[in-house]
């Protein structure tokens, strides 16, 4: 994957749009953060996600996140290998580690969120 | 004021550990992950700096009947080398520490929690009247850590001929000084503690981690920190002071009346405990959740739609797999196999009571 071609949010999920198909993750730096991912909950198919909504949970030993919907639209698949074996997300955040695929309304992009530079940006001024 | 710095602080930052504050140290939570060093303490060998544990000398004639009348369980029945487990409790019976206790041959040590240490010494001072005792606080002069695992003992000598929960005081290979090491910890597994001066430690640590073609080991150690501290002790059900010990919890509803020897004599809280010993009141107890998510400190117990108890450790429990938690519960609802609802942030997750310890390690 290469990382230039995703967007990001400043809570750190990833996505990518491929015409109206919106996949999202998150991010290597949530992933540090996190460590250990021992429990996802996903949202099921068909769920209308609003952007900057949580759309579900992600649970390390430690601590407990929520994870914010990047776009808005209506989930239409969710990754059954990460569901079932969350530490997928540590090996591979930007591959096999992807959570929803999110079809958007016709038209929409992804301008609202950050490009790399920008992310790395935001890392930096963040300290790390 | 900052927080205190073990004589290991620059080898944890160096080993890339995350720091955090805890009972007024600066520790590390973990280096390479939770999940890695847990796993490693359970197949083979984890080091943890534990010198943040208070380390308190007790001397003079009356050292042992003063530690008796501080202490819940009898020091008098105790071997030499001998290491014991016990309370220190108010005048109410509420636990103000757990503490292990070691008679020694020049001495007395009590081993008491970290965030408990000056109120503790403080205790002490005021209940020495005038015994022909002393209570030394020698934690900021030692340093202390835990090899913990299936093969941890072969990495010291002297750890591997002591029984458990005994304790022998050594000399120093070339140098002097003493150490301490003690066939104890807290994490369920086999494994020793030892109390070095701190001038030593670095060196000792540089010895158990670093491959020596010299050593007679050749597994590897693997530092540890706090966090998987937490989950190993979690698993094996052993009570962590400001979590399922407290105040305002006394040893008996805690499950620890095992440690609470009444018929030894007088000490500071047995007259509330004996009045307390068949009130009925919450108790701790164990409890496996459906599902991964974690309960955390906090959470509410339900019982048909009533709030019963609440849950003071959970974490996902990495040697079982699954998500485990202690919890104190309405007398009536303490028997293995009682069902309950643990509310998660809102979600209602099916739970049951079951028999701790959660993980025992395999004898052989």
């Amino acid at each position: 994957m290469d990382l230039k071609t995703l967007r990001y949010a400043k809570s750190h999920e990833w996505a990518i749009l491929h015409g109206e198909l919106c996949t999202v993750g998150i991010t290597q730096f949530a992933v540090d953060q996190l460590t250990d991912v021992t429990n996802l909950d996903l949202p099921k198919v068909g769920r209308k996600l609003d952007a900057g909504k949580p759309f579900g949970e992600i649970e390390s030993v430690k601590a407990v996140f929520d994870l914010i919907a990047p776009v808005t639209g209506d989930v239409v698949e969710v990754n059954a290998a990460v569901a079932g074996d969350p530490s997928i997300i540590n090996q591979d955040p930007y591959g096999a580690g992807w959570m929803l695929k999110i079809k958007v309304p016709a038209g929409a992009t992804l301008t609202h969120l950050m490009d790399l530079g920008q992310y790395e940006k935001q890392l930096a001024e963040e300290g790390h | 004021m900052g927080n205190l710095r073990t004589p290991l602080y620059d080898w944890h930052v160096s080993r890339k550990a995350r720091m955090v504050p805890f009972g007024g140290w600066d520790m590390p939570v973990q280096y390479t992950g939770i999940i890695d060093e847990h796993t490693a303490v359970r197949q083979c060998c984890g080091l943890f700096d534990i010198s943040h544990m208070g380390r308190l000398v007790f001397d003079g004639s009356d050292a042992l009947p003063f530690i008796q009348k501080v202490f819940t369980n009898d020091a008098a029945t105790m071997k030499m080398g001998q290491v014991r487990y016990g309370l220190i409790c108010n005048e109410q019976g509420g636990i103000l520490d757990d503490v292990l206790v070691y008679r020694l041959p020049e001495f007395w040590l009590m081993v008491v929690n970290a965030s408990n240490r000056t109120k503790i010494v403080a205790w002490l001072r005021k209940h020495l009247g005038s015994a022909d005792a002393t209570v030394t606080d020698r934690t900021l002069d030692w340093s202390m850590i835990a090899l913990q695992g299936p093969r941890a003992v072969e990495s010291n000598e002297v750890a591997g001929r002591l029984k458990y929960y005994y304790a022998a005081v050594t000399g120093i290979p070339d140098r002097d000084g003493m150490q301490i090491i003690s066939r104890t910890g807290y994490t369920g597994e086999d494994g020793y503690e030892a109390i070095v001066p701190n001038d030593y430690i670095e060196e000792l640590v540089f010895m158990l981690t670093e491959k020596q073609t010299t050593w007679r080991y050749d597994f590897p150690v693997l530092p540890c920190g706090l966090g998987a501290r937490d989950t190993l002790r979690l698993e094996a059900a052993m009570p962590l002071y400001g979590h399922e010990l407290g105040e305002a919890i006394d040893p008996i509803q805690a499950g620890l009346s095992w440690a609470v020897k009444f018929d030894k004599g007088d000490f500071v809280g047995r007259e509330s405990l004996l009045t307390l010993k068949d009130a009925a009141r919450a108790q701790r107890v164990g409890i496996e959740l459906d599902g991964r998510k974690a309960a955390r400190e906090g959470c509410s117990i339900l019982k048909d739609g009533a709030i019963v108890g609440s849950v003071t450790s959970g974490s996902f429990a990495p040697t079982l797999g699954k998500s485990l938690a202690m919890a104190y519960v309405q007398p009536g609802l303490a028997a293995v196999g009682t069902t309950l609802i643990v509310d998660i942030r809102g979600s209602e997750v099916a739970a049951r009571v079951v028999p701790l310890p959660f993980y025992k390690r395999p004898r052989v």
